[in-house]
């Protein structure tokens, strides 16, 4: 019987083994032209390299897919992840925006005024906002769905978003909005592989082929910046034929070492020259082709304007060189620096009004490289060259201000940096130049800010608020029921030196249990929000074809206000000590136990019997030691021995007593010095 | 009714016990009081070593990396300092100036800092007033200025909510080669710390100018980071101060830059030993008797005798150390000791004498400054922030003059990172 039914099963391999094969081979065939409908799904995959003044490199890959409306295709996908579609679909998710981010964004040296830095830098931790296209009165069902949602499909726990404690709802600065705007933020969230891995499989090529495949894990986690990010846009109406549908773009910034700077010596002169690196040096593995069903797979190589018009400057003092280089076909090599692939175009940034040096960027196509062949990008420097990034109009810093468990507050300083001075000035208001800055603010409740307490100074001096700012809307915090929200328009005059606002606030107390792990490190105000809507960052390329097909470039192209965030505050609170209610348990439990067993011991304790019991007991036999003793003594004295009575004599007790402590003592000692 | 009357006359148990004691208060309050002293003569007998869970702290899981290069970079610093000592004239801004290109080269962000010191800070008339004490006498002081010079690192992975601060006094005029190596052991560090990527949390090196005082320069400091004065009325920062020739100079800005906030500190120290060992010493006393929390200083502890093994020296009364009763006692509790131990190994009471003389020396010496309220050193000022911090203080056996010493003595630096590393993991 067993050989039989294990020949059948062999048999039954065979043939699911076989229709397997079969489908394969169907499936194999037929995804060309899958590709070619294509069922209006799309996928297209890029990554942007770009090197940095502090010889870092910076790595964003994008990647983009989309869906038409599951209306007119049923709800089956061929490329566009299920459960993003469903998680759409459920929670009518008009535009949703996740972020997991590590480390920091330094302004200062990586630039703030560029488009990428705009849209990819991001507080630590993790940021949610969505935007839903339901009633007022629903958002904020959906949005505790969508959180509990989200912390399933990524391993975080994005659901602590779900108490209205965490999330807010803004109005004026963040983004147009009418009311179903839901924002969250958690500071503390720690992202690591497991956050990735599921925003990995979001991907249809996962991270097995194509660009994603140099997602080395520990090069990619060794890097001083970490940012991933997944948004959500999806319009019901199908009036607009290219925008109809769901576009997920899923893009991850890295900022990486390359390695060559260990070896390199630190100190002398010769830092200046900037490391040289290839995509297999950073990641330590190269792009073995695209991914297959991919749209499109480029790899661009981006240099900023700064570091455009620092080359052009090199370019003019030497003599030898003809300026204009940098359009031809041998800009590749030039004397300051050599890319390893001949690139596949070159797009230059068309502007300016001012005349000022534009950025460059390089792409590659990855469609001609296969396993065999992989792609790997190098850049080589030759000459040392020191530039600076662009930065935003106003470098934005938040501090906390006083000590004590007490009180404190919260201050924003806002400094004019150093590249804002050639900045246009095209927001000349009633004959005043204006700059507008936008500030959006979260405080959780246990941090009790007075808004009446905001201080404006400009140019070190107090200003009235009236004088600098246009618009503001608070909504003061409820405890433990939602956070404080202050969002700011400011109009500050062009030419201040420095803005300064100033917020008091009290510190709360927590319930016990209210507490986060280790709260004895502090507790976290999440980063604020600084725009400058009066800036756009944007890049203008001379009008191409290819420009629109490209996720990266066509976002570059893109309208969008400079954005930055400040740092995420630590406010020591004071805690208590958490022992304490063990310690509160432990007392109180004793006290009640003694105080119930004596009142039990009162309560069933019939006095009466007792007596007559003890009574009853002494005249039948008192103890016979005792016994034994009172005739003894009674021998000595020569008196008759008296009758035992219920009181016996105080002494032989006593005596006793001592007589046993001392065995037990004599017990105890021993056992303490033998076995001890 | 005879039994009432007697029940009358014996009255509580616990009130006969006060009357008792009332009526020989003279003898009670003498025994309280040698029991008092006797228990705090017992008390370095009957302390424990510290315990440090190692799984949860893991101190000095930070290897010492120091090498020589960054040794020999402090060097040229040192050096170069040095030089500046045969011209007082102008040595105050130019050592500020090589200090800063120094950090500046690490990649640190660089600025200064100017105060107006206070001087008299603990003058008793102003013992109770307020901050506003300082602001009247600011007035007379307008003249006198010291500029403190601020590094910091940013740690490449942290979020930039906490820093740990490390001080060096350094007075510029008057500074002789003790406190210029204290700036060479914090500088290799620096430079060590720049290059790591474990760092958790923001590094601060504030070199303090000690010219009113080592107390001054980092309360003032302090003061400015935490209160700063958004209005024109009293800024001093924003003088703008072209006292530099040097092309670098002008570039340091005299803002206060941030970082998070401060979660311990440090101060670095050196001095002239006399002793056979090379040896650490700790300071820890605060105003008013605050004490850090103690586990910097276990774990400071634990770090320099058990991985780096050097002798530390918790500061002591070195009176006590040759008194002949303190010794005598000492004894007598180690004869005590080893009679215990006959009764049972594990009693272990039993310390020897010299450990004994010693253990009080600490106490005592401890007792004393809590008592007095007046800060040890410069550490005093971080605790009024509820910063932890403390006073390493560094002696060596031989005068630093030798170069070869000086280099083995820089080393001492990579100590120092492993406290550091242990001390960044600390509240993590």
């Amino acid at each position: 019987m067993a050989i039989l039914l294990s020949r059948r099963s062999n048999l039954l391999a065979v043939v699911v083994l076989l229709l397997c094969q079969l489908f394969l081979y169907a499936t194999v065939s037929s995804s060309g032209s899958v590709l070619k409908q294509g069922g209006g799904e799309e996928f297209s995959e890029e990554l942007l390299l770009k090197p940095f003044p502090d010889r870092k490199v910076l790595a964003h890959f994008h990647f983009q897919s989309r869906a038409p409306h599951s209306s007119s295709h049923g709800r089956h996908h061929h490329l566009f992840p299920k459960a993003i579609a469903q998680l759409v679909k459920k929670f009518r998710v008009k535009e949703m925006e996740l972020s997991f981010t590590q480390g920091r964004w330094r302004y200062e040296q990586w630039g703030g005024f560029d488009p990428l830095s705009s849209n990819n830098a991001k507080p630590p931790g993790v940021e949610l906002w969505a935007v839903f296209d339901v009633p007022q009165s629903l958002v904020d069902v959906y949005w505790r769905n969508l959180t509990h949602t989200l912390s399933g499909l990524f391993c975080a726990s994005i659901n602590f978003l779900e108490s209205s404690t965490t999330y807010s709802a803004p109005e004026l600065t963040f983004k147009p909005s009418f009311g179903n705007l839901r924002y969250g933020t958690l500071p503390r969230e720690a992202v690591c592989t497991e956050n990735l891995t599921p925003w990995l499989k979001l991907l249809p090529c996962r991270d097995k082929a194509g660009l994603s495949a140099l997602m080395d894990r520990p090069s990619i986690y060794r890097g001083f910046y970490h940012s991933q990010r997944l948004r959500l846009t999806s319009s019901e109406s199908g009036s607009d034929e290219v925008d109809s549908g769901i576009g997920l773009d899923q893009t991850l910034t890295v900022v990486l070492q390359p390695s060559s700077w260990r070896t390199g010596k630190t100190y002398s002169v010769e830092t200046n020259i900037q490391p040289s690196w290839s995509i297999s040096s950073i990641f330590g593995r190269n792009i073995p082709g695209k991914c297959v069903i991919a749209k499109s797979s480029n790899v661009y190589l981006q240099l900023d304007n700064g570091l455009v018009g620092e080359l052009k400057n090199l370019e003019r003092e030497n003599a030898k060189y003809v300026a204009n280089t940098f359009e031809s076909e041998g800009f590749q090599s030039n004397h300051a620096f050599k890319i390893s692939v001949t690139p596949d175009k070159v797009f230059e940034e068309v502007d300016n009004l001012h005349g000022k040096s534009t950025s460059v960027i390089y792409g590659f196509s990855v469609e001609k490289y296969s396993d065999s062949q992989p792609f790997d990008l190098g850049l080589t420097w030759k000459i040392p060259v020191v530039w600076s990034c662009q930065q935003a109009p106003l470098h934005a810093s938040r501090f906390l201000m006083g000590s004590g468990n007490e009180r404190g507050a919260i201050a924003i300083s806002l400094e004019p940096t150093e590249s804002s001075e050639g900045l246009p000035t095209s927001h000349i208001i009633d004959g005043r130049c204006e700059l507008r800055v936008d500030i959006f603010q979260v405080v959780p409740w246990y941090i009790k800010v007075y808004f009446h307490t905001l201080q404006v100074f400009v140019d070190k001096q107090p200003r009235a608020m009236a004088d600098v700012v246009d618009k503001i809307r608070v909504s003061p915090s409820k405890d433990k029921v939602s956070p404080g929200v202050m969002e700011m328009i400011l109009k500050l005059p062009c030419g201040s030196k420095s803005a300064a606002f100033s917020l008091e606030f009290d510190k709360g107390f927590l319930h016990i249990d209210e507490y986060p792990p280790d709260a004895n490190q502090g507790f976290d105000i999440p980063s604020a929000l600084i725009s400058f809507p009066s800036f756009n960052a944007r890049m203008n390329f001379s009008e191409d074809e290819f420009l629109n097909n490209s996720p990266i470039l066509s976002k570059f192209q893109e309208t969008s206000p400079v954005l930055s965030y400040t740092e995420v505050l630590l406010i020591p609170l004071t805690t208590p000590d958490f022992s304490m209610p063990y310690n509160v348990i432990t007392i109180t439990c004793t006290v009640f136990a003694l105080y119930f067993g004596s009142l039990l011991n009162v309560l069933r304790r019939r006095v009466d019997e007792e007596e007559r019991i003890l009574r009853s007991r002494a005249g039948h036999k008192a103890g016979w030691i005792s016994q034994l003793l009172s005739r003894l003594s009674a021998k000595l004295r020569g008196r008759p021995q008296e009758q035992p009575t219920s009181s016996l004599p105080h002494s032989f007790i006593s005596f006793r007593l001592v007589l046993k402590i001392l065995l037990v003592a004599s017990i105890a000692v021993t056992w303490q010095y033998y076995f001890g | 009714m005879a039994e009432t009357e007697v029940s009358k006359k014996r009255k509580r148990p616990i009130v006969r016990l006060a009357v008792l004691l009332l009526s020989h208060s003279v003898l009670v309050s003498v025994i309280c009081c040698t029991a008092g002293v006797f228990g705090l003569l017992l008390l370095p007998v009957l302390a424990k070593n510290t315990y440090i869970s190692e799984n949860a702290l893991m101190p000095g899981s930070a290897s010492s990396m120091l090498s020589n290069q960054e040794v020999s970079e402090a060097n040229k610093l040192i050096k170069e300092l040095n030089n500046l000592h045969s011209n007082p004239l102008g040595a105050t801004t130019e050592s500020h100036g090589i200090i800063a290109k120094y950090m500046s080269n690490l990649g640190a962000q660089v600025n200064n800092h100017k105060f107006h010191p206070q001087l008299n800070q603990f003058h008793p008339l102003h013992f109770f007033s307020g901050p506003d004490s300082g602001v009247m006498q600011e007035n007379s002081t307008r003249s006198l200025y010291g500029i403190n010079t601020v590094g910091i690192i940013r740690a490449p992975r942290g979020d930039g909510k906490e820093a740990i601060v490390l001080v060096t006094p350094y007075n510029a005029v008057k500074g002789g080669v003790r406190e210029t190596l204290s700036l060479g052991i914090a500088y290799s560090v620096f430079s060590l710390l720049t290059r790591v990527t474990w760092l958790a949390k923001d590094i601060i090196w504030l070199v303090a100018d000690s010219q009113y005082g080592e107390y001054a320069p980092v309360a003032a400091w302090l003061r400015d980071y935490h209160t700063p004065a958004f209005s024109n009325l009293d800024s001093l920062n924003t003088e703008t101060c072209h006292v530099g020739n040097n092309n670098f100079e002008s570039k340091i800005s005299y803002g206060i830059r941030r970082s998070g906030t401060m979660a311990a500190a440090l101060v670095l120290g050196v001095a002239y030993g006399n002793e056979n060992e090379d040896t650490l010493g700790i300071y820890a006393e605060a105003s008013n008797g605050q004490m850090p929390n103690l586990d910097l200083i276990n774990i400071v502890h634990y770090l320099a005798v058990h991985r780096q093994g050097l002798r530390v020296k918790v500061e002591q009364f070195h009176w006590l150390l040759n008194s002949k009763w303190v010794k005598s006692l000492g004894e007598v509790f180690e004869s005590l000791g080893k009679m215990v131990k006959t009764l049972n190994p594990d009693w272990k009471l039993g310390i020897s004498a010299a450990d004994y003389v010693e253990g009080a020396a600490t106490l005592a010496s401890s007792l004393y400054h809590q008592a007095l309220g007046v800060p040890t050193g410069p550490h005093g000022a971080f605790r009024d922030y509820q910063v932890d911090a403390i006073t390493l203080e560094f002696s060596l056996r031989i005068s630093f003059d030798r170069l070869d010493r000086r280099n083995d003595f820089l080393l001492h630096g990579g100590r120092i990172n492993g406290l550091l590393g242990g001390i960044t993991l600390f509240h993590f």
